[in-house]
């Protein structure tokens, strides 16, 4: 596995070669850096720590000032881990998304969905309501119907689906297709949507 | 390398690295001449038989013009075929649309003219706006 730290910076319109008109998701995705690199004599598996985006040095922990000293980089908003890195690379080294990405790779993102606070059962997991509002139909026309039986088993039985907190999940979006890779601006364009809102971190995988 | 975040206005940032990926399509902008609901167009329209390409003509009324100044951005064509309407939709910057004729101006009071769908005959005529007309001709 191979991936960059990115931001999403927005949606707009793309057209293939065939002239169909695709919706894309512009991601501005790295430079980024690699802040550690786990191995399996000192951390029990192998991974490749990347960080992206800087952050200033008086709002990051001492702790982490030195952790990205060893790095010789600066100190950074958003750190990842890779597990099984692909690619080789060193301590510090600074990976473009050319380094990474080519034209017409299919990636996975991963992302923090969009918060949509409170919500009933039909928008939260797809429930399909009540169907009509006659036939005796009071007004409950969005409800979930009934939770279980009567006196056997006398309870609700867990993880029953129900209304809630929706959304603001982590969320992965897999096989979306890279439609064009801009390697001076590091920006790439991926066809349809991801999770999250515009300027929201997402991790990209391939 | 500029970084991500060293501007503090993010609206600025973002709309720089969209318009960046639009810019790809700005050539095709160029090429379609300025026309507006109510002007009558002939649509070049590319179309694949199998291995073969050709190109279609579809004439007819401009009813509306939507997401403009954008990559999204279409406009509807309706021509009466044998007492049929019929209404065509086409991206402004798709490949398939080679060229975008225009025939005829019209004089229009709306942006968007879904009035004319029910409308038969003399009813359904549009004005003509010459002055207009010669004007988008010499430019």
């Amino acid at each position: 596995m191979s991936g960059l730290i990115g931001k999403k910076i927005g949606m707009t319109n793309y057209f293939n070669e065939e002239g169909k008109a695709l919706g894309c998701t512009v991601v501005e995705v790295g430079p980024c850096v690699v802040t550690q690199i786990k191995t399996v004599e000192k951390d029990g598996y192998k991974a490749v720590q990347l960080g992206f985006g800087d952050k200033k040095e008086k709002n990051t922990s001492l702790a982490l000032q030195g952790h990205f000293k060893k790095a010789s980089t600066t100190p950074k908003q958003k750190v990842a881990e890779f597990k099984d890195f692909s690619l080789d690379c060193q301590l510090g080294q600074v990976l473009n998304v050319a380094d990474v990405f080519t034209e017409g790779d299919f990636v996975d993102a991963c992302g923090v969905s969009k918060g949509k606070g409170f919500q009933g059962v039909v928008k939260r997991h797809g429930f399909n309501g009540v169907g009509g509002r006659t036939h005796g139909q009071h007004n409950r026309q969005r409800h979930a119907g009934s939770i279980g039986s009567c006196s056997f088993p006398a309870r609700v039985f867990p993880g029953l689906r129900m209304a809630g907190r929706t959304g603001a999940a982590n969320t992965k979006v897999q096989n979306l297709k890279v439609l064009k890779i801009y390697s001076d601006k590091n920006v790439l364009v991926l066809s349809g949507s991801i999770p999250g809102s515009n300027n929201s971190f997402v991790i990209l995988e391939k | 390398m500029q970084s991500v975040f060293e501007k503090n206005t993010k609206g600025l940032v973002m709309n720089q690295l969209i318009k960046l990926v639009e810019a790809d399509f700005n050539a095709k902008r160029k090429d379609i001449p300025a026309f507006h609901a109510g002007d009558t167009v002939n649509v070049h329209v590319k179309i694949k038989e199998g291995n073969k390409e050709r190109v279609q003509n579809f004439q007819g009324v401009v009813i509306q013009r939507r997401n403009q100044n954008t990559n999204g951005e279409t406009f509807t064509v309706r021509k009466v075929s044998g007492g049929v309407g019929v209404e065509r939709i086409f991206p402004v910057l798709s490949p398939s649309v080679e060229k975008v004729e225009l025939v005829r101006r019209g004089s229009v009071r709306r942006a968007r003219l879904f009035y004319i769908r029910d409308k038969k005959g003399k009813g359904a005529r549009i004005k003509e706006d010459k002055k207009h007309f010669s004007q988008a001709q010499q430019a």
